[in-house]
C-alpha cells in the first residue's frame, strides 16, 4: 500500500472521466430500458395474443442469453446490416434491452398485484381501460415495484463495466489502463472498485428515500 | 318507459348455466332487493348491467338505451348506473375526497377544484366530511363502503346496483351503512340491492326478486313475501337467512 494515497491524488481525476463515462452509459440504458421495461410488462398483462407472444419472446431470447454476446452483438453485428453506432451508445443500448426485459417482469409482477377490483369499479365509473390504467393501476403498481425494482439500476451500473469490452472508455477501462501504465493492478482497481461502492451506496439510499417519499401512507413505517 | 329493462337474460361461465332466463323492470324510483343462495347469478345479473360481464342472450335496456347492443359505448352508460361492490374496491392510493372526485374529473371533464367541492358534498352526505382527507388503509369497512356510495352518488347516477353492499362488513358496522342507503331510498334514488338484510327489505324495498339457479321464481312485495311466500323453496330460504341474520336486526 506505499504511496496508495500519492497514487489515488494522480490517477483519480482520470478514474473520474471514466465515471463520468459510466453515469452516461447508466443514465442511458436506464431510460431505454425502464420505458421499454414498462411497456413490456404492460404488455403482458393486457396485450392481446400477438402482443404477449411478442412481449414475452422478446423477455426469454433476453433472459436466456448472455449480457456480453448481446453487447458484442449490437457493436460488431449490427454494422452489418448497416447499424453503426458509437461503442458508448452502442453499450447504452445493449444494456437497456438487457435490463428492459428484467424489469418488464417486475412491473408485470407489480401490476398484476393491483386488486382486478379496482379496475372495475373505475370501468364502473365510466373510466375507459387506459384511464384505469393510467388513473388507478399505474400509480399504485409504480410504487409498489419500487423495492425490487431497485435492484436493476444498482446491477446496471455494476454490469456497465463490461462495456470495456467494446473500447467504451468507462471507469472499469481506465483502471485497467492505468494498471497496464503503472503496473499497480491492485491499487487500480482498488480505487475503481471503491468508486462503484461509493455509487451503488449513494443510489440505494437514494432508491430508498424513493421509495418512503412516495408511499401512500408515509406514516405507517 | 322503464328505466331499466331486462329481458330474458342468459349467462353461462364455461359449462356451468348461471342465469337463465331473467326478467325484470324498474320504473324511476324504484328499490327492488334481489335475494337467494349464493352461486345462483346474482352478482352476474348485476354485473350484467354495467357490462362488466355480458350476457350471451337476451338484453338489457337502461333508460332507453340498449346496454347489451355491441354498438353501445358502455362507457358512456356506466356513469349513469352507480355500483357499489361487497368489497368496496376504494381506489387505494386515493383519500377519500379524491375517490369520490376522480370519476368526475376523468370521466366528466371536470375541473379537480370543482369536482371536489361537488366530491365533498356527497361526502356530506354519507356522514364522512371530515375523513376526506383520509386513504381506504385508514378507514374502517363501514366507513369505506360508505365513501364508495358517495363515488357512486358523485357521477349522479339514474340507478345504483349494490352487490352485498355488507356481506364483507363487521356486524357492527352494517347498521351505518343500511341507514346511509335507507336514507337514499328515501330520497327516490333507484336502487337494486343484491343483499340479505331482511330489515333493509321490510323497510325501503318495493319488491323483492327470489332468484334461485338463475331464474326469479317468486317475487313481491316484502309485507307479502317474506310473511307468506307462495314457494316452499323461498319459504325454506327465508326461514334460513331469518335464523342466519337474526330478527332483531329488522328493527334497524
Amino acid at each position: 500500500m506505499t504511496g496508495f494515497f500519492e497514487f489515488a491524488r494522480t490517477y483519480l481525476p482520470v478514474l473520474f472521466e471514466g465515471t463520468i463515462v459510466t453515469l452516461e452509459m447508466w443514465s442511458g440504458c436506464m431510460l431505454v430500458g425502464t420505458i421499454l421495461g414498462l411497456f413490456l410488462g404492460l404488455s403482458r398483462v393486457y396485450g392481446n395474443k400477438p402482443v404477449f407472444v411478442l412481449s414475452s419472446g422478446y423477455i426469454e431470447l433476453i433472459r436466456g442469453t448472455p449480457l456480453l454476446a448481446q453487447i458484442l452483438f449490437v457493436y460488431f453485428g449490427l454494422p452489418e446490416i448497416g447499424i453503426l453506432l458509437t461503442p458508448v451508445v452502442a453499450a447504452s443500448i445493449a444494456l437497456g434491452l438487457n435490463t428492459a426485459a428484467y424489469q418488464a417482469e417486475y412491473f408485470r409482477g407489480a401490476i398484476q398485484s393491483i386488486e382486478a377490483g379496482q379496475v372495475e369499479a373505475a370501468r364502473s365509473l365510466g373510466m375507459t381501460q387506459i384511464q384505469a390504467i393510467s388513473s388507478i393501476v399505474l400509480p399504485q403498481a409504480l410504487r409498489r415495484v419500487i423495492p425490487q425494482w431497485s435492484n436493476e439500476p444498482i446491477l446496471l451500473l455494476k454490469y456497465s463495466s463490461i462495456a470495456f469490452v467494446i473500447g467504451v472508455p468507462e471507469l472499469m477501462a481506465r483502471a485497467q489502463m492505468i494498471g497496464y501504465s503503472t503496473f499497480r493492478f491492485f491499487d487500480a482497481f482498488l480505487l475503481a472498485a471503491l468508486i462503484y461502492l461509493i455509487l451503488t451506496t449513494i443510489l440505494a439510499q437514494s432508491l430508498h428515500t424513493l421509495e418512503k417519499r412516495v408511499s401512500i401512507l408515509p406514516k405507517s413505517k | 318507459m322503464s328505466l331499466l329493462k331486462v329481458d330474458d337474460v342468459y349467462k353461462a361461465y364455461g359449462d356451468l348455466l348461471v342465469l337463465k332466463g331473467v326478467s325484470f323492470q324498474m320504473e324511476k324510483g324504484d328499490i327492488k332487493v334481489i335475494i337467494g343462495p349464493s352461486g345462483t347469478g346474482k352478482s352476474t345479473l348485476l354485473r350484467c348491467l354495467n357490462g362488466l360481464t355480458s350476457p350471451d342472450k337476451g338484453k338489457i335496456w337502461i333508460d332507453g338505451i340498449e346496454v347489451t347492443d355491441p354498438k353501445t359505448n358502455i362507457n358512456k352508460i356506466r356513469p349513469d348506473i352507480g355500483f357499489v361492490f361487497q368489497n368496496f374496491n376504494l381506489f387505494a392510493h386515493l383519500t377519500a375526497l379524491d375517490n369520490v372526485s376522480i370519476g368526475l374529473v376523468k370521466v366528466k371533464g371536470m375541473k379537480k377544484s370543482e369536482a371536489r367541492v361537488l366530491a365533498m358534498e356527497e361526502l356530506h352526505r354519507v356522514g364522512l366530511e371530515e375523513k376526506a382527507g383520509s386513504y381506504p388503509a385508514e378507514m374502517s369497512g363501514g366507513q369505506q363502503q360508505r365513501v364508495s356510495i358517495a363515488r357512486a352518488l358523485a357521477m349522479n347516477p339514474k340507478l345504483i346496483l349494490f352487490d352485498e353492499p355488507t356481506s364483507a362488513l363487521d356486524p357492527e358496522l352494517i347498521g351505518e351503512v343500511l341507514k346511509v342507503m335507507i336514507d337514499l331510498a328515501k330520497g327516490g334514488m333507484t336502487m337494486l340491492v343484491v343483499s340479505h338484510e331482511i330489515g333493509f327489505c321490510r323497510a325501503v324495498a318495493d319488491e323483492i326478486l327470489f332468484l334461485d339457479e338463475g331464474k326469479i321464481i317468486e317475487k313481491g312485495h316484502p309485507s307479502e313475501l317474506l310473511t307468506n311466500p307462495s314457494y316452499q323453496r323461498t319459504k325454506e330460504f327465508l326461514n334460513k337467512i331469518i335464523k342466519l341474520y337474526g330478527e332483531e336486526r329488522d328493527k334497524a
